[in-house]
């Protein structure tokens, strides 16, 4: 379902435009995006209560909420957990020849326990973050990854955070 | 389960949010009503897990490839473990900085520590930014990287309980 991502080669000209039209933001959905990718209200009409905020109604927000999920803007809406506080988590990397890569990728994607996965400019060259309920389904996992793809893998635990998560910062520069 | 809620609800509550909200008119009361809860006690808990700190954050969760931030990069520096702190929160400053912390190295072959990740659209921009935050954040003097993702295979919210293992009603 992913699509792979290209640093465009291509003239931006020659580029295929659709992505970039998808990806633009009408004004009511940048103000959805910047109101609430944090501060859900904990009420039993929540999305009712953000319509009365943004002076809609409560199937316009519905409804944008899916259009932007259709668009694949919006993974979902729900809630972000602290890693570490609950079950165990960490960022993974491994070598993997050029040539496997889209092998282990996918074989690593097909972990459960996967929630990014990303293939990066290094000799270290996929990055991935597992999550599970307890250190040891973690370690155990990070042992079939390893077992199955035949290759290290390497665990870089975090230790401390620094930022506080605000949500993605939109048009910001 | 070494998980740090206690109960067999929250596990099923958690459970049960993790792949997001239903987008309906009562959404907790339609997750409640999944696992034996009142809409009441869903939101008491939520607020609780939120409260504790297991909750980080709640709301609209974007992607931002979609957004049009395709160029990704991860940087990473060897700083002595005592000057993290004071680094890594002078990193977080900068309003292109999405995430920064500090992780356990991965001796001998990656000796890094410090981590931060920056979104941006295109490739030099990202580049003129990690200039700026390395003199501004003193970070010339450590050994560091700048890896750029090319590809992207998967992301989504994270998965801590198992889907379908524990909490049938």
């Amino acid at each position: 379902m992913d699509q792979t991502i290209h640093e465009p080669r291509v003239p931006r000209s020659l580029a295929p435009r659709a992505p970039e039209a998808e990806s633009r933001l009408a004004p009511l959905e940048q103000r959805l995006l910047d109101l609430y990718q944090r501060d859900f209200p904990l009420c039993p009409e929540p999305y009712a209560e953000m319509a009365h905020r943004l002076g809609v109604s409560e199937a316009t927000v519905l409804q944008l909420l899916r259009d932007l999920m259709a668009r694949g803007i919006v993974g979902r809406v729900g809630v972000v957990f602290r890693p570490g506080r609950c079950g165990a988590s960490t960022l993974a990397a491994m070598a993997v020849p050029s040539e496997r890569l889209e092998e282990v990728a996918n074989l690593v994607s097909g972990f459960p326990e996967i929630n990014h996965n990303y293939a990066r400019e290094d000799a270290l060259n996929l990055w991935f973050v597992v999550t599970a309920a307890s250190q040891e389904h973690l370690k155990e996992t990070l042992g079939r990854i390893a077992t199955a793809s035949n290759l290290e893998v390497h665990s870089m635990p975090m230790v401390e955070t620094y930022h506080v998560d605000l949500g993605f910062r939109l048009g910001g520069h | 389960m070494t998980l740090l809620v206690e109960d067999l609800q929250q596990v099923c509550l958690i459970e049960a949010i993790q792949g997001g909200f239903p987008l309906c008119n009562r959404p907790f009361r339609e997750i409640g009503t999944q696992i034996g809860l009142t809409e009441a006690e869903v939101i008491g808990m939520l607020a609780d897990l939120q409260a504790r700190g297991v909750i980080k954050r709640m709301g609209i969760v974007v992607r931002h490839h979609e957004l049009g931030y395709r160029s990704n990069a991860m940087v990473v520096w060897d700083v002595p473990d005592g000057q993290a702190a004071g680094i890594g929160h002078r990193i977080t400053a900068f309003d292109f900085i999405s995430l920064c912390y500090r992780r356990r190295r991965a001796l001998p072959g990656w000796p890094y520590n410090l981590y931060c990740m920056i979104h941006g659209r295109q490739r030099d921009e990202v580049n003129d930014q990690i200039r700026r935050l390395m003199v501004d954040c003193r970070l010339e003097p450590f050994p560091h990287k700048v890896l750029f993702s090319n590809r992207r295979f998967k992301q989504r919210g994270a998965f801590y309980v198992a889907p379908g293992t524990t909490c049938e009603v």
